[in-house]
């Protein structure tokens, strides 16, 4: 800004000059004042939500309070809310979601990035998009007719066929339960993490791969030498977003997971999440300490959510720094 | 065959939407909120109404029993609607808001055990003991000894019995879980009479809604779950044969609904539960859903226009309740019904 007023000031004065610098000043101030205020309503907005959030949640903070986060009883009616077994679907679902989307993801990227010919890639991708554009509740639709039975008759019998040793996939099979809630979700993020990571990987710029080639380097070399260490920090926010919505998918997951508020060391077993609790018993709800109970667990996700961001932008924090420190 | 059937029912909903009265603005507007067990009903009957008696409007929001009855405290509504009566919290909470509430028994219905046995035809035979240990998970596979007893000459298979339960808070299993209750210590104890309870059998999993109980039930081959009587009937779904008290097979009709409703003809507010009624061919399984209303009525003419309606739903309005598959309140519960409703004061 300073910079700015001194050239202005050097420039000649003239009326009609001043005038219109006058003008331009003023849009100046305006498009400042707009973009300033955009911002800082972003925030607001957050913080009010977080503040509504927690009004409504106090009386259930102060009567039911910390021990809810180590009891997993959940049983409105007679004054149980236990709620670690909605952090422990949460998160368990979400972590299957990630797994699975992630490498598949990332690949179909690379592939429709770098590898395919532009001809088939931009269908591909168009259609990758357009995948990320179906309702949830679609997705719950389809995961209840169509996945689950696929689960029941197919998948699960033959992941206790071959890995039963494990206690992760002992037990009966249902075909709604952690797994498939996972692979549902896994199914839904995967639009995000392909469609984000390949505009990323067609970001990195051309001298990066040019200078590898002409150091002979072979396509796969380029890839993983050149490519991916750059995109890396873009790549980790992507995970990051296809994450968030995995946490706070409500409808789809209600609809697959089996709405049994228990905590099982196998992933056939059903279980429960954060959002589709609320999701289910919102409206139903009465009583205030048991509607008190449904935003705090609002609010609970809203943390768990902001604490997994923070956590990711530390990671991509790390990583630059060490990258930057292998550099130098 | 569903295609057809969508455009019917698109067709339908067209035709109504064109065929309503026309509203004026000098008319009564009467808002209620709750039970979407009744929904089906009330928009029949009111429907019906307002075709025959001008200068009413009625809105009736289909947003669950609990919705209903906060909107109801909170003045928002005319009326509520829930298929279960208000408990002494939140009676003293409506009580404290705006003074004595009215509650009348405008619907009865039925609640039906639906399974999936794929090759079984026919109606699978339940006796309540039988039903209780299903649910408090002490039978875990269909071919159990006890089940086959009950069904002699019928092929069961060895498949593992998941329990399909209401994840949503509801009337519906407020009602199952006290038949339940009456007809098992164990359950009684254990469990309880609730509109959520916390479910026994390890293998049950929860799903919201009459339909995703019913999704859940028909996806899943051995899988036994609640569901009421008109959404079982309107989707064809498979439901058993339940011992009642005097010992017969019951299906549930309209006909075992009404021997069971008329078994207690003095029905109120505090002693509502008609489930495992006596009788010859009494269905074990049925309720009332309740409507709520003000005692005390601030506006004259609004008052004279909700008591009008509320007394034909329970009487002449009883007639649509068969054309959706519920059941119309037997003649010694109407008049019950309309003795409530002569206290409405403005």
């Amino acid at each position: 800004m300073a910079t700015e007023s001194i050239e202005i000031a050097s420039l000649p004065r003239t009326t009609t000059t001043a005038v219109r610098l006058r003008g331009a000043q003023l849009a100046d101030r305006l498009v400042v004042g707009f973009f300033g205020l955009a911002a800082w309503l972003v925030l607001l907005v957050v913080a009010a939500l977080f503040v509504t959030l927690a009004i409504a949640a106090w009386p259930a903070i102060k009567t039911v309070g910390w021990p809810a986060l180590h009891s997993a009883l959940w049983d409105p009616n007679n004054g149980k809310f236990g709620v670690l077994s909605f952090v422990f679907g949460t998160l368990v679902t979400s972590g299957i979601a990630l797994l699975l989307a992630g490498p598949v993801g990332i690949g179909a990227a690379l592939v429709l990035a770098e590898v395919a010919p532009k001809r088939l890639a931009g269908p591909v991708a168009m259609l990758i998009e357009l995948l990320a554009a179906v309702p949830s509740v679609v997705f719950g639709i389809w995961g209840l007719f169509v996945l689950a039975p696929v689960m029941r008759g197919a998948i699960e019998p033959a992941l206790a066929r071959t890995l039963g040793f494990l206690p992760l996939f002992q037990g009966y099979f249902f075909g709604v339960g952690i797994l498939t809630a996972g692979v549902l979700l896994a199914i839904m993020i995967l639009p995000t993490i392909a469609a984000i990571t390949r505009d990323i990987f067609e970001a990195v710029p051309a001298h990066q791969r040019e200078g590898m080639l002409a150091l002979g380097a072979t396509k796969w070399e380029v890839l993983a030498r050149a490519v991916i260490p750059y995109a890396r920090s873009g790549i980790i926010g992507a995970l990051v977003l296809a994450l968030g919505r995995a946490l706070g998918e409500a409808i789809a997951v209600a609809m697959v997971i089996g709405n049994k508020p228990a905590i099982s060391a196998s992933l056939f077993s059903p279980g429960y999440s954060l959002a589709s609790v609320v999701a289910n018993e919102f409206t139903e709800a009465t009583g205030q300490q048991y509607l008190a109970v449904l935003v705090g667990i609002g609010s609970l996700l809203f943390v768990l959510s902001m604490l997994v961001n923070v956590a990711a932008r530390l990671l991509v924090w790390s990583v630059g720094r060490s990258q930057s420190a292998a550099r130098a | 065959m569903h295609r057809s059937r969508m455009l019917l029912i698109s067709a339908a909903f067209v035709a109504l939407a064109f065929a309503q009265p026309q509203a004026s603005r000098a008319d009564t507007q009467i808002t209620g909120a709750g039970s979407s067990f009744d929904f089906p009903f009330f928009s029949r009957a009111f429907y019906e109404y307002r075709r025959n008696h001008g200068g009413i409007q009625i809105n009736y929001q289909s947003i669950g029993s609990g919705g209903g009855i906060q909107q109801f405290t909170a003045k928002t509504v005319d009326f509520g609607a829930s298929d279960v009566p208000l408990n002494a919290a939140e009676t003293k909470a409506a009580q404290a808001a705006n003074g004595p509430v009215l509650q009348v028994p405008v619907a009865l219905g039925a609640e039906v055990i639906a399974y999936n046995l794929p090759d079984v035809s026919g109606h699978v035979r339940l006796s309540a003991g039988v039903l209780a240990d299903i649910f408090l998970g002490k039978l875990t596979t269909w071919d159990d000894a006890r089940i086959a007893g009950l069904n002699q000459g019928v092929h069961l298979p060895h498949l593992p019995i998941l329990v399909v339960h209401r994840a949503d808070s509801s009337g519906t299993t407020y009602i199952f879980t006290d038949y339940l209750s009456k007809v098992s210590s164990e359950w009684k104890q254990k469990v309880g009479t609730a509109k959520s309870v916390s479910w026994p059998a390890a293998s049950s999993i929860g799903a919201k809604g009459n339909e995703g109980v019913a999704g859940q039930v028909r996806n899943m081959p051995g899988a036994i779950g609640y569901v009421e009587l008109a959404y079982a009937l309107e989707n064809n779904i498979s439901y058993a044969a339940l011992q009642n008290r005097n010992g017969d097979f019951v299906l549930a009709s309209v006909d075992t609904v009404r021997r069971a409703a008329a078994q207690r003809p003095d029905v109120s507010p505090s002693n509502f539960s008609i489930v495992d009624m006596a009788g010859r061919d009494s269905y074990p399984i049925c309720g009332y859903s309740w409507a709520m209303l003000w005692q005390n009525q601030a506006d004259k003419s609004k008052s004279k226009q909700l008591m009008d309606l509320f007394r034909w739903l329970v009487t002449a309005g009883q007639s649509y309740a068969d054309q959706v598959h519920y059941v119309a309140l037997p003649a010694n519960v109407q008049a019950v019904a309309e003795k409530a409703l002569a206290g409405i004061r403005s």
